[in-house]
């Protein structure tokens, strides 16, 4: 039943940066929740409220649900801050996911900024799975400073163990910052893709995705060969309540990945 | 190859100098040098004289400004961006800091003598000024956006 919580029960917390932690959780039921990178799950702090998160864990591995939880209102403070041991609610999974898997036999783009991250790292596992099964792969990360860089050893690994171009910039920072400072945007300019066969896979903040995806036209991947991951307000999570509507679009079942030629004059949109 | 020749070959493959004619490739070729930086040295200091504006070859420059306890890096360059503009915009001085923080080269153009030519040929004046006016534009456009601080909280 989509609209009634399952229990789950918090096994290990990780402090990521000063305001996001992850969270492994387990079903208190043992049944494991299959999921698709990208989709997302309605998570419950009782008695405190509900919030799409979407889930960061890897897809091969179903019996633990990960979610990666940025501090930045109450239900996901409470969320954030859950110890080991506590028991949360779940609903879901919902939504579409990235389909990494139709980029097999070309090259494959990640476009993250900041928390967007996580929504993606289901699918770079993915593809890490079944790595000979791509050409060429990137993850181009932006984040605001060094200190909120998540996955730093995931983004250590993908590059040396699974052959990934990783490259990360930031918004700004201390001199002692050796890595690249500046838009998202220069990394998909200097990414070496083959336009013609590249699947691109974007998450941030809506501005962020609509230069990037704007950045990647510029280098020749068609914009249904892009998509993007949505954020709106989720509530029911299964198309009912509408809080998540982008015009005929509700993001919680049509969304929240969807491909660029779709969204792109939807997000030219003021207030829509 | 000596030094002008390298230069020479290099610079109508580079973005910024497509399209200019052979003459001016030529000129532009015997107006720079080949440098190299080592990890931690300077391109120039903010307040001095921007008589130099430097194509980099290889390797990563920090532009950053010093406040009073630590330099905050604003943007940084790599291989084949441009740094500097000061060069061509009076009172001709840097308003930051450029340092290498790995194994660095560049080439270095004469920015003095440039502005010279450019008074003495509107016709390379205006399309260097086209060129650097691009790179502003793009720099310009990054830290508008950076400015809206996307990856911070919402209120």
């Amino acid at each position: 039943m989509s609209m009634l919580p399952r229990p789950f029960r918090v096994t290990s917390t990780r402090r990521d940066t000063r305001d996001t932690n992850t969270l492994d959780l387990v079903p208190v039921d043992g049944r494991p929740l299959e999921f698709a990178a990208g989709q997302f799950t309605m998570l419950h702090a009782f008695g405190v409220g509900e919030v799409p998160i979407s889930i960061s864990g890897d897809p091969g591995r179903p019996e633990t649900l990960r979610h990666t939880i940025r501090d930045v209102g109450s239900v996901s403070a409470a969320l954030a801050g859950a110890s080991p041991g506590t028991v949360l609610g779940v609903r879901g999974p919902f939504g579409t996911g990235w389909e990494v898997g139709s980029g097999r036999g070309g090259d494959v783009v990640f476009v993250a900024g900041g928390i967007g991250l996580a929504p993606l790292r289901p699918a770079v596992l993915e593809v890490c799975a079944a790595r000979t099964d791509y050409g060429r792969v990137a993850v181009l990360y932006g984040a605001r400073t060094p200190d909120d860089l998540l996955f730093a050893d995931d983004l250590r690994s993908w590059a040396a163990d699974h052959d990934i171009d990783v490259a990360v910039t930031v918004d700004s920072a201390p001199s002692s910052w050796h890595g690249d400072v500046g838009l998202v945007t220069r990394l998909i300019e200097r990414a070496t893709v083959d336009a013609n066969r590249t699947l691109a896979l974007v998450c941030g903040p809506e501005v962020m995705m609509r230069h990037s995806a704007a950045s990647l036209g510029d280098r020749g991947v068609t914009p249904d060969r892009v998509r993007l991951s949505m954020e709106r307000n989720m509530k029911c999570g299964v198309g009912l309540c509408g809080h998540c509507q982008l015009r005929e679009y509700f993001l919680c079942i049509d969304g929240p990945v969807l491909p660029y030629d779709v969204l792109a004059p939807l997000m030219s949109k003021a207030e829509l | 190859m000596n030094s002008v020749q390298n230069i020479e070959a290099f610079l109508p493959g580079h973005p910024f100098f497509a399209g200019l004619d052979d003459a001016a490739i030529s000129m532009m070729a015997g107006c720079a040098v080949n440098a190299h930086l080592r990890p931690g040295e300077f391109l120039f200091h903010e307040g001095q004289a921007a008589d130099t504006f430097y194509v980099v070859r290889s390797g990563r420059v920090a532009i950053q400004m010093r406040l009073p306890t630590e330099g905050v890096v604003l943007d940084t360059a790599r291989d084949g961006d441009v740094v500097g503009w000061s060069w061509l915009v009076a009172p001709y001085r840097w308003t930051f800091d450029a340092l290498a923080t790995e194994e660095t080269s560049v080439i270095a153009f004469d920015g003095a003598c440039l502005r010279g030519k450019c008074e003495t040929d509107p016709a390379l004046g205006y399309a260097l000024l086209q060129r650097v006016v691009q790179v502003m534009s793009a720099r310009l456009h990054s830290a508008r956006v950076r400015l809206l601080d996307l990856y911070g909280v919402r209120s």
